[in-house]
């Protein structure tokens, strides 16, 4: 079964983390890609740029509308994701437990079954 | 494998057999898949190409058994010891007719999880390539490559000799094994999500290797349960679903288009387990399916039988989800009410609560009484519940003809 974990951060949470809190996380991330590898569980994994660098696009009366900044008024925004592919839901969940944010208040980490699936899995 | 169908089935049965020879007389699984693995390959090469061999297992060992001591003398270095005794060996053709069973017991060792039971049984048994198996179950190739090695691993790390266990282990390495071949073939079954053409090769494939058991051990009423269940079950594939994809329940689904071939074979294997003396939840699961293709018309099935079976089946194996069934055959001989009093029975388990089964059954029951703002309201919740995109617009166009009875034909004016 598929299941997305996704990674949800509260930028000012993280600005407020020490340094060697930050490579603590950092390090916890690199040794579950690792795990996940070795357990053939990983799919893929894709971290993206902190939110105030997103631009929202509209289409009105066939013209684009850009702006920047995250559409959501949020405290808390999609950090990244991991894909999995594990035997059910109670692993998945006990997966996601694993990841570092889970520990820190402010970050959030979501499991979701994948519905449908389309396009090159090799990344 | 882009190799001719006959050849590749030809390879899909030859490799367990190779496999089998010669994990026999070398032991170390790992190093032997790899080496049939190139063997197989090399087949799919050369054998389109310049034809058949007279013994094309003989063929297959002997190139098998070369790479293999290639393999162990380029270790010679480091290990010496090892490579004096294999290469002292002729490859030679061993008949021997139990190793793709040994290898089938090996490959569903219980320190694995079941994914990589699986994906290891297609491999070392299936003689399906790692890519073929990624592609199946819609995953990376290095996703399956990772489950495939450590699961090779883990049986090395185990120490497990090649030899069929006995006694009470083997009893329960085979109900392993079916489960193994059960989760393939489901996998193949259902039409959820991903290239149709790939999972009714999965289907077909756990057909084979059940067969293939069951040629072995005839005398196993499970194992011929199992392999009727699957037949009447993939008889029916061709109507289970619209040229667009969508989903036809089982009564309003074709019967002149289900495959009467398959539906004899398995309704004669019903008949022959049920003769035994031992009676298992495949056997029941086979007899039930036995007792649908029985019934020329959906209004013909007999539903006391149905209903009676899985009474046994519940009480041999007690699941909610039997419970479920039952409840559906409960409704047609007692009543949409009889049916939906069991079903409450349901709704303090754990494993049920949410389930969009649960949900779209008492949909359906609730539709059946009568009650169309109850039944809309839960084929809504079931078809937000459900993972597979073709249950959901079943369960939402269902919802939305018990929304707008006006809207479709009489036909439902007469079910109310």
């Amino acid at each position: 079964m598929k299941f997305l974990i996704s990674l949800h951060i509260n930028p000012a949470v993280l600005d407020a983390l020490t340094d060697e809190e930050k490579a603590a996380i950092g390090d916890g991330h690199a040794a579950f890609i690792e795990a996940l590898k070795r357990s053939g569980e990983m799919i893929t994994t894709q971290a993206l740029v902190d939110p105030s660098q997103a631009a929202v696009v509209s289409v009105r009366n066939g013209q684009p509308v850009v702006t920047d900044g995250p559409f959501l008024e949020a405290k808390e925004y999609l950090g990244g994701f991991y894909l999995i592919d594990c035997e059910n839901k109670e692993r998945a969940i006990e997966l996601a437990a694993q990841i570092p944010d889970t520990a820190i208040e402010g970050l959030g980490v979501e499991v979701r079954q994948v519905m449908f699936a389309d396009g090159q899995l090799e990344a | 494998m882009t190799a001719p169908p006959a050849i590749e089935d030809l390879l899909r049965e030859l490799t367990p057999q190779v496999l089998g020879a010669l994990v026999r007389r070398h032991g170390q699984f790992e190093g032997c898949e790899d080496a049939v693995q190139e063997a197989v390959l090399a087949a799919t090469v050369q054998w389109p190409a310049e034809g058949v061999p007279d013994n094309p297992r003989g063929w297959l060992m002997t190139v098998a058994s070369r790479r293999l001591i290639d393999q162990m003398r380029s270790d010679h270095a480091r290990r010496e010891r090892e490579s004096v005794t294999a290469t002292d060996v002729v490859p030679e053709d061993v008949p021997d007719t139990d190793d793709s069973l040994v290898l089938l017991f090996l490959c569903c060792h219980p320190t694995l999880t079941a994914a990589s039971q699986t994906a290891l049984t297609l491999r070392a048994v299936g003689g399906l390539t790692t890519a073929e198996i990624a592609r199946a179950f819609l995953v990376p190739e290095a996703t399956m490559a990772a489950r495939i090695s450590r699961a090779k691993q883990r049986i090395k790390a185990a120490g497990s000799s090649f030899s069929l266990p006995d006694g009470a282990e083997r009893e329960e390495r085979l109900r392993v094994v079916l489960h193994v071949l059960y989760l393939i073939f489901n996998e193949g079954y259902t039409a959820s999500s991903g290239s149709e053409l790939h999972r009714a090769d999965l289907a077909r494939e756990a057909i084979r290797l059940t067969r293939m058991v069951h040629a072995q051990l005839p005398e196993d009423g499970e194992v011929t349960g199992l392999l009727a269940l699957m037949l009447l079950t993939h008889a029916r594939r061709e109507t289970r679903t619209t040229e667009a994809g969508d989903l036809v329940p089982l009564d309003e689904q074709d019967r002149t288009e289900w495959d009467r071939v398959l539906i004899d074979e398995g309704i004669e294997l019903v008949k022959t387990s049920l003769a035994g003396p031992e009676l298992g939840p495949y056997q029941l699961q086979a007899a039930i399916a036995a007792t649908h293709a029985d019934a020329a018309t959906a209004e013909e099935t007999n539903w006391a039988q149905v209903h009676a079976l899985y009474l046994i089946l519940e009480r041999i194996a007690p699941n909610p989800m039997v419970t479920l069934n039952r409840a559906i055959a409960l409704a047609e001989t007692e009543g949409p009410l009889a049916g939906l009093a069991l079903l409450s029975t349901l709704d303090g388990d754990e494993r049920m609560a949410g389930h969009h089964r649960l949900l779209s059954v008492r949909a359906h029951l609730l539709e059946k009484t009568g009650d169309t703002a109850g039944a809309y309201e839960h084929y809504r919740r079931a078809a937000k519940s459900t993972a597979s995109i073709a249950e959901q617009r079943y369960l939402e166009s269902r919802a939305s003809r018990v929304r707008e009875p006006r809207s479709s034909s009489g036909k439902l004016a007469e079910d109310a």
